[in-house]
Parts: structure tokens; C-alpha cells; sequence
């Protein structure tokens, strides 16, 4: 399985130094949430593990080799926003992943192979609640609609790794908490390790088996001059830039949540999913 | 009621939009009948009788010498300049601002250059154009091309830059090759904001078409009022320049046409 290590990475952008000494394992299998103030680089975390930043210093491991350095299938990824097509309607957007797939040459089937993978974007997307939407384009759905289409796209390829921001910070409560049950069921079906930025405190413990927490040391000009500091401004900000934020807390989340054990590892997805929503999986 | 929120309905609206045009008209129409009242011969402000008679006798009448319909022939020639040019104009800035936006090697190879060359003033190579190619219409296209392509292809590449950099991102995690990329997220994208910046070439497309057809030709629009202006022959002039404002505003209107039902999730999309 695909354990992700951290070893002592560090990112910096210039002089400015954003993380350091992390050093983390995260367990195949576990969904960790990530806090923090904002701007104590959860997201550059998150474009580390997606191959889309490389750290300054240290290495990241996945299943004991080097990260690849640019994004791939195994890592599949929700932004907050952006994370769906606007010119494809809603059966496109998932189909996409598969036509990138299996058509190298022109990135889009034809035939049986298409109608195949139609099927699969149509029980998928049934899964996550939007069917009857499949002829939509994405501009015309509500925000909640957007970000269960951008879930549905990214586990159609079935990633390893499914990395998501603030994946459902622009939603009101309610729709948040549908939101919640279908991605710990996304969780529980599928072999995947999930990692989710978040700033909500209760999401992150009602959904995470394990809680990280990213914060930068209480060195501050404001701080430092508080506590009556004899440096000056100038040099008070230099130790800012040159600190950046770390692990603070770290714990797993009591009750123990585990994922339920896959049934067989190459079981179809969609049809769990669908099966989960009530449909019968054939055979 | 504040005025920023006085809306005009729909007919209002119709009314409101005609309203310079029938004042602009009627200015005219008291202009020419003052001075045609002073000195009947007078060239500067044909009355609209005489203007529509200049019209019968180029659209409607065979020119005695070579039998052309001239009005036609002119509007058919420049027309097929015009739009060979555009065409060629919109696949090169298609294909090299994708490319040029995608693909930081290619970015930094031709970004530079095209910059670089897109200030250069066309009508300047006008001359050259004429030298190397000749003075028939491959010099004319050229220019067109010349005049409108680096543009365009700045302007695709600026909107390439412009997407999302969580779309590249997303495509790639689900296993898209560079080559997918370009062709199922960038190319689609940029179909109809390349609509948009071709909208906007269109009157820089005319100038140049105009003022190469001035300097050499034997047909087209452009070169019609050039010719006709040795004669003082307003009633000529004038109706040609209303047929090209009509033609340019016609493309104009096709192309916002084609944007709308050809690419329905684009209004959408801008609006996000
Ligand atoms: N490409 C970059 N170049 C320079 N600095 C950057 C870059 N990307 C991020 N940073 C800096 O790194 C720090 C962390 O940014 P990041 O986006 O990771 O924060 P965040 O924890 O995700 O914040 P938020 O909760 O607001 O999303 C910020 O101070 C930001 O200015
Ligand atoms: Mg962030």
C-alpha cells in the first residue's frame, strides 16, 4: 500500500520560508485533516504532495519512492474552486478522466468504448446526486452540485491518493453535511488515502481519522514587541520570514474510525457506489 | 428614481438606439438641401436622390466598358481578401497562442519575438509587402495577416495564461498528456474568446485592406473610393462607406452570433 512520508521537507519561496521540519507518515488508508491559520502553507503542503511544488529541502516518499515531480493519476485532487470544466456539461466532466485514458490520440472515444464509459459516468454520478443533471454544463449548477461533479471526476480515474482544499468551504451547512456522508463513503469504498485542508474544526474531526495542525512560531513583530524585545522591527520581521510554520498538534481522532475493509481490491467503483445508492450491481 | 437605475424597456430601447441615427440623418439631409438650395452643382453633400441614382447605376446597372457589376465585383473581391486573410490570421494565432501560452520553452522562444514584432506598424511593411510579393492580392493578404495575426496570437496566449492554473492541474491528475491538454481543455476554451478578439480585428482588418487596395489594385471597395475621389464623386463615396460600415457591422454581428450558439456554456462561464 501506499504509505506517504514526509522526511524533514521544507519549502521556501525565496527567503521566505513557509514550512519546515515536517516529517510526517501518513498510513495507507487514513484520512487526515489539515488546520491552520490561513496562509501557513496547507496549500503549498498540498501542491508538495501533488507534484506541482517541489520542497526546497528533504524528501516526500509515497509507497517507499520518490514522489514523482509533476501531477498524475494516482493523485487525484478537489480545489475549492475551478476544479471542473466549464466548456463540458456534467457527463463530459466525468467521462473526461476516462477519454484521457484509453485515447491517447484524440482524448475523446467513439463507438462502444464511449458508450462504456458513459455508462460508467452515469452511474457515478447518480452515486453523488446529480442525476438528471448530465446535460448540464457546470456554470448552471449550484456550488454544492459543483464540488460532488469535481468528487465524482476525480475518483472516476480512481487515484490512490485523493487530495482535497477547502474542497467545501463556499457551502452553507446543510449541503455540507450531504457533502460529509458521501465523502466518507467515497473513503470507505474505495482503496484511497484522502488528505483535506479544511478550516472548520468540526469537519475536520467529525471526517478525519487523524488531525494534523500547521502553525507558524509565535514570533511575530506584534508578539515580540509585546514582550518588550530589543530588536527591532526590521530584524523582528527577518526572523518571521525566515521561520515558517511546522507541525504543532498532531493527533489521531478518538472515536477510532476505520475504513471498512474493501470487499476485493478490483471491484468496480461505480457499481459499489451505485449499489451503495440502492441500484443492484449486476452479476 | 436614481438615473444609473432608469432602464430603458424594450422598445424604448429600440427608439433609443434609432434616435442618433435619424439625427445624424436628418443634419444630413438639412446640410445637402442648404447647400444644393445655394449652388445646385455643388459635390460636397449630394442629396440622398442623387446618392441613390449612384447606386442604381453601380449595383444595379452593368459598367458600359467591361460589363461588371461594380458595386458587386468590388464588394466580392475585397470580401475574399478580407476573409482569407482572417482565416489564415486565426488559425496561426490559434495554433502558436496555445502553443506560445501552454508551453513555458515555447512561451520564452516565441514570446519575445512576437512582441517584439507586434509593434512594428503593418502599413510600414506595406511597401516592402508590394516588393517582394508583387501588387496583386498575395501582398494585400500578407498585409492583413501581418497586421492582425501577432496580435491575436498575444491575445491567445495572455487568455491561455489566464486559465485557471487548477484546470491544468486537475487535467493532469487524470492522467491528461500534454497534447490532450492542449487539445480536449485549451483549444475548446479559447474557440470563443478567440471570437471575441477577432471582433475587435475586424476594424484594423478593414484599414488595412482599404489602404493596400488605395495604393494598388484594380477592384474593391477601397479601391472604388479612392478612384472616384479624383472626381469630387461624393454621392460615389459616401454610400460605399455606409456599405462597408454595414458589412464590417454584419461580420461583427455573425461572429457574436456564432459565439452564442456554438459555445452556449461560454456566457455562463464568463459570468462565473
Ligand atoms: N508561488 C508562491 N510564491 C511566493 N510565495 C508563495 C507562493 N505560494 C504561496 N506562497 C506563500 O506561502 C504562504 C503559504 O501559502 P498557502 O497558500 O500555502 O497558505 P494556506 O495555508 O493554504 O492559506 P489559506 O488557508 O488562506 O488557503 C503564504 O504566505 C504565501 O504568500
Ligand atoms: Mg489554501
Amino acid at each position: 500500500m501506499t504509505a506517504i512520508v514526509f522526511d524533514n521537507v521544507w519549502k521556501e519561496y525565496g527567503d521566505h520560508v513557509v514550512l519546515e521540519r515536517i516529517d510526517l507518515t501518513i498510513a495507507p488508508r487514513s484520512f487526515v485533516a489539515l488546520v491552520g491559520p490561513s496562509g501557513c502553507g496547507k496549500t503549498t503542503f498540498l501542491r508538495m504532495l501533488l507534484g506541482e511544488e517541489k520542497p526546497t529541502r528533504g524528501k516526500i516518499l509515497v509507497g517507499g519512492n520518490p514522489l514523482k515531480t509533476e501531477p498524475d493519476a494516482d493523485r487525484g485532487v478537489v480545489f475549492q474552486r475551478y476544479s471542473v470544466f466549464p466548456h463540458l456539461t456534467v457527463l463530459a466532466n466525468v467521462m473526461i478522466g476516462r477519454e484521457f485514458e484509453r485515447a491517447c490520440l484524440l482524448g475523446k472515444l467513439f463507438g462502444e468504448a464511449r458508450r462504456a464509459a458513459e455508462a460508467e459516468a452515469r452511474h457515478l454520478l447518480e452515486a453523488v446526486g446529480l442525476k438528471g443533471h448530465e446535460d448540464k454544463y457546470p456554470a448552471s449548477l449550484s456550488g454544492g452540485m459543483q464540488q460532488r461533479l469535481a468528487l465524482a471526476q476525480a475518483i472516476n480515474r480512481k487515484p490512490r491518493i485523493l487530495l482535497l482544499d477547502e474542497p467545501f468551504g463556499a457551502l452553507d451547512p446543510g449541503i455540507r453535511a450531504d457533502i460529509h456522508v458521501l465523502i466518507r463513503r467515497i473513503w470507505n469504498e474505495n482503496s484511497l488515502t484522502i488528505v483535506m485542508v479544511t478550516h472548520d474544526l468540526s469537519e475536520a474531526f467529525r471526517l478525519g481519522t487523524r488531525v494534523i495542525a500547521f502553525e507558524r512560531p509565535r514570533n511575530r513583530p506584534e508578539e515580540l514587541e509585546r514582550y518588550g524585545a530589543t530588536l527591532g522591527e526590521v530584524s523582528a520581521k527577518a526572523i518571521v520570514a525566515a521561520s515558517g510554520a511546522s507541525i504543532t498538534q498532531d493527533f489521531d481522532v478518538w472515536p477510532r474510525k476505520v475504513a471498512e475493509p474493501l470487499p476485493s481490491a478490483d471491484t468496480q467503483l461505480d457499481l459499489k457506489l451505485a449499489s451503495a445508492n440502492g441500484a443492484k450491481p449486476p452479476g | 428614481m436614481r438615473l444609473l437605475n432608469l432602464k430603458p424597456d424594450r422598445t424604448w430601447s429600440i427608439a433609443l438606439a434609432a434616435l442618433p441615427f435619424a439625427a445624424l440623418l436628418a443634419a444630413y439631409m438639412m446640410g445637402s438641401a442648404m447647400r444644393l438650395a445655394e449652388n445646385p452643382n455643388d459635390k460636397l453633400l449630394p442629396s440622398l436622390t442623387a446618392m441613390g441614382e449612384a447606386v442604381k447605376h453601380y449595383a444595379l446597372e452593368p459598367d458600359p466598358r467591361s460589363g461588371l457589376y461594380l458595386m458587386w465585383n468590388d464588394t466580392l473581391s475585397s470580401m475574399s481578401l478580407l476573409l482569407t486573410a482572417l482565416a489564415i490570421s486565426t488559425f496561426i494565432a490559434l495554433v502558436f497562442g496555445i502553443l506560445i501560452g501552454l508551453l513555458p520553452i515555447m512561451g520564452a522562444t516565441f514570446g519575445p519575438v512576437v512582441g517584439v514584432a507586434s509593434m512594428v506598424p503593418p502599413l510600414a511593411l506595406l511597401p516592402i509587402l508590394f516588393i517582394i510579393m508583387g501588387l496583386g492580392d498575395a501582398a494585400k493578404i500578407a498585409l492583413i495577416v501581418i497586421g492582425t495575426a501577432l496580435k491575436l496570437i498575444r491575445d491567445v496566449a495572455l487568455r491561455v495564461e489566464d486559465l485557471p492554473r487548477e484546470q491544468l492541474i486537475k487535467a493532469q491528475t487524470l492522467g491528461a498528456s500534454t497534447w490532450q491538454i492542449g487539445l480536449r481543455v485549451v483549444l475548446p476554451q479559447m474557440l470563443p474568446r478567440l471570437i471575441d478578439s477577432v471582433r475587435l480585428e475586424l476594424g484594423p482588418a478593414w484599414l488595412f485592406l482599404i489602404a493596400a487596395e488605395a495604393i494598388a489594385s484594380d477592384s474593391g471597395l477601397g479601391y472604388r473610393i479612392f478612384l472616384v475621389r479624383r472626381y469630387l464623386a461624393m454621392d460615389v463615396i459616401i454610400p460605399y462607406v455606409i456599405w462597408i460600415t454595414l458589412l464590417a457591422f454584419l461580420m461583427d454581428l455573425a461572429l457574436r452570433l456564432l459565439q452564442r450558439k456554438a459555445f452556449p456554456w461560454f456566457a455562463g462561464a464568463r459570468a462565473a
